[in-house]
């Protein structure tokens, strides 16, 4: 029988290699913040290569970032930081081991990350394949004051980084909703709060990329 | 340090023989050999294609292959040689089974991701052998656009996406040594008693996770642009190729630390254990390796001097460049130091440390000739440059590597191996390898340049062509040679005692050869300096003399 009323956790559990509990939450948050590292390097990347051309091509560019709707991202933008909200609360309910709530709240932050890929890929990813605005050579484009390729490169630009940041909101989805399960039937693997806050860390980070996101993409100055 | 070994216990060889209890195993020690082996097996692939590079090459019109096949032979040397052995070979293999040992800990901090790496290797070295023998790759192995993204007809896709993957085994390994040498140090084993061994990996796990995912993202935009035809790198879009070399140099050229890092790491254990003295200017070389990462990321642009990149831009490089020299030559000279009213040990692994101390620094002088913009304008491009980051990634890498080898087999497999076959072999490596690579500065200089099957304009470099590869035979006779002789010595070599070097450092003081699964008996208390070792009592023991009657 499932309870939801408080966490029916085990002893907490720690591994052979490890000499205490504490111990052992220092280290998983240490291996958390060095990922999230790697991870910023990733986006680095994208971040570069949309500076070297925005740097190059402002003129198209600022053109350019009108077929954005800066509405949408707007409303995509407040779901990620209310769910940045949510999963804040989600690791203090687990220290306070109150179930429903941490439940409750990763629940809420879960149904923000699906809207903000339903909202994506409703008003912003398929009406643009439909227009053909997608890099590669069925490219079609009719603007005449942008030239075809310049707006190829910024659609490359485009869909690389919100696509590996919508990936990374995927993943986040999974990640949240393997947490949900595994909390509600007081699975073993999840014996403190330490699972809720590192994936709580990953989530700020994806809401923090998109904070950057956001202006570069769809609010350029001229 | 107490010492304190039960002979009677099951070492970590012995923890359970089925081929499950290896490939499903959580133990960082039987993942190092795991590592060991794939390693051994993909340096064999990248020897075998450079013996392909080195035999064309014997004649000035090209005779034994194609243009075509020769461009795929040294691609597959160079992609397999750096991405497969160099930048995985010391820390995956010594830095695994050591790292935890030699800070007092049970195992690494994160034992699954560790095993995971290992299979993220195989994955990516599998896709590469896939992609050499289902058409190859002949973009080399820097993979520069638009020749990578649009010209070349080889299975690069492939061949990238192995390299990608190979890059998060890379990263796995990275996070795991910072959160264990920052977390799992054991009771009195502050920073400044870490052995530099530790130190050195310290630092070329900063530089892993900082640049591996800027390369990986990188060659995956070179995927995206093959497939999807996307164009960041592409000039018939607007884009801009050289943009794909500033991302690709700013991780390899800190790889060419990765690479060298653990390999210094090395040298300094076993310039300590083999000189008995500590090593001199301690905390000196422990910082120049941390120095090292730090100025690794602002040299990348040397490699591009002959680029579009602005005149201001290469004077800053160049600066940067001749910058990081004071680290490599403080830990030149501290090691040289340290063998200073030592007792100097010729065993094996000392000589090739020694091999390591004489290659690493004419490949880091001759580095400051590509460093400097005008000399490098003359030699780019050249077997100068070949000569050059071989003489650090040969002679410096390999032969840290091989000393590696000879030093902790005892620890590894608990056998000696024959000490007089091992010492003569390390000095034939390093007569190989001078004669292999010295003939291609001399050509390199005269205007040989890389990359080229034939050079029938210039019949006269051929001498020089033929001498580097006579070298390069006996350079592959000596890497046989111990496969034999390491090998026997697995099965029939004799017993080794816990600590045959009479080393200091937990791994030897406080643990069995081979050690128990969970390495020591409780947790071991630091209370003396690292490199405790006494020089003058030793000397003197040889004279049957102690310090009172001297």
């Amino acid at each position: 029988m499932i309870s939801l009323k408080k966490m029916n956790q085990p002893q907490d559990t720690v591994y052979e290699q490890f000499e205490d509990l504490a111990q052992q939450q220092e280290t998983y948050v240490l291996g958390m913040w060095s990922f999230l590292v790697t991870e910023v390097m990733f986006f680095g990347v994208m971040f570069m290569s949309y500076i070297v051309y925005r740097w190059k091509y402002q003129p198209y560019f600022y053109a350019l970032h009108k077929e954005l709707d800066w509405r949408i991202g707007g409303i995509n933008t407040a779901i990620l930081l209310a769910s940045s909200f949510s999963v804040a609360l989600a690791v203090h309910y687990h220290q306070k081991k109150k179930k429903m709530n941490v439940l409750m709240c990763l629940g809420f932050t879960n149904l923000c990350a699906i809207s903000f890929i339903v909202i994506k890929l409703l008003f912003e990813y398929i009406p643009k394949w439909n227009h053909g605005h997608y890099p590669g050579p069925g490219f079609s484009w009719d603007n005449p004051y942008v030239p075809s390729h310049i707006a190829q490169l910024w659609f490359s630009l485009y869909f690389g980084t919100t696509g590996l940041h919508g990936l990374h909101v995927l993943i986040g989805v999974i990640l949240f909703s393997v947490l949900m399960y595994l909390i509600a039937v007081d699975h073993p693997s999840i014996s403190d709060y330490l699972p809720t806050e590192m994936l709580g860390l990953y989530w700020h980070f994806v809401d923090i990329v998109w904070i950057f996101l956001y202006p570069l993409y769809y609010l350029m100055p001229k | 340090m107490t010492t304190h070994v039960a002979t009677d216990e099951k070492n970590y060889l012995q923890e359970g023989h089925t081929l499950a209890s290896w490939l499903l195993t959580k133990d960082h020690k039987r993942i190092a050999v795991l590592y060991l082996i794939s390693v051994s097996f993909f340096f064999f692939v990248g020897s075998i294609a450079a013996m392909m590079v080195r035999l064309e090459l014997t004649s000035p019109r090209g005779t034994l292959m194609s243009n075509e096949t020769y461009n795929k032979a040294f691609s597959a040397h160079g992609v397999v040689m750096v991405f497969f052995f160099l930048v995985v070979a010391i820390p995956a293999i010594f830095g695994n089974f050591l790292i935890p040992m030699q800070i007092g800990a049970r195992d690494l901090a994160f034992p699954r991701l560790n095993l995971l790496s290992w299979y993220f290797y195989m994955a990516g070295g599998i896709m590469f052998l896939i992609a050499m023998m289902s058409g190859g790759v002949d973009a080399g192995w820097t993979f520069y656009t638009p020749m990578s993204s649009i010209y070349s007809n080889g299975q690069i896709t492939l061949a990238l996406v192995g390299a990608f993957v190979v890059g998060f085994s890379s990263i796995f390994t990275g996070v795991n040594f910072i959160a264990t040498i920052h977390k799992m140090r054991a009771p009195g084993m502050t920073w400044w008693r870490l052995p530099l061994f530790v130190w050195g990996h310290y630092a070329t796990s900063l530089i892993v996770i900082l640049g591996t995912p800027v390369v990986a993202i990188t060659l995956l935009l070179v995927v995206f642009e093959r497939v999807a035809k996307i164009g960041i790198f592409s000039p018939e879009l607007g884009g801009d190729p050289v943009l794909f070399q500033h991302m690709f140099w700013f991780y390899s050229h800190p790889a060419v630390y990765i690479m060298v890092l653990p390999g210094m790491a090395v040298i300094s254990e076993i310039m300590a254990c083999f000189s008995r003295n500590k090593v001199f200017g301690y905390h000196f070389v422990a910082l120049s390796s941390l120095g090292i990462a730090a100025l690794s990321f602002i040299v990348w642009g040397h490699h591009m001097f002959v680029s579009s990149q602005s005149m201001y831009q290469g004077i800053f490089f160049s600066f940067t460049s001749f910058l990081v020299a004071v680290p490599s030559a403080i830990k030149v000279f501290n090691w040289s130091l340290t063998m200073y009213k030592g007792s100097v040990w010729l065993a094996s692994p000392m000589i090739y440390a020694l091999g390591f101390l004489g290659l690493f620094t004419v490949g880091g002088m001759t580095g400051l000739y590509l460093a400097s913009v005008g000399t490098d304008v003359h030699v780019t491009g050249t077997y100068f440059v070949v000569a050059h980051f071989h003489y650090v990634m040969v002679g410096g890498t390999l032969l840290a590597f091989l000393g590696a080898l000879h030093f902790w087999w005892p620890k590894f497999f608990g056998r000696m191996y024959p000490e007089g076959v091992a010492k003569w072999n390390a000095l034939l490596v390093f007569i190989g390898f001078n004669l292999t690579f010295l003939p291609q500065f001399v050509v390199g200089w005269l205007g040989m340049p890389r990359r080229y099957h034939y050079y029938y304009f210039a019949p006269e470099f051929q001498v020089y062509h033929v001498m580097s590869t006579l070298g390069a035979s006996a350079l592959a006779v000596s890497l046989i040679v111990p496969a034999f002789y390491l090998t026997y010595s697995l099965f029939k070599g004799p017993k080794s005692p816990p600590n045959p070097w009479a080393a200091r450092g937990l791994e030897w003081e406080a643990a069995a050869s081979p050690p128990i699964k969970h390495n020591f008996h409780g947790v071991p208390v630091v209370v003396g300096d690292v490199y405790d070792y006494d020089a003058e009592a030793e000397e003197l023991a040889l004279r049957g003399m102690t310090k009172e009657e001297a």
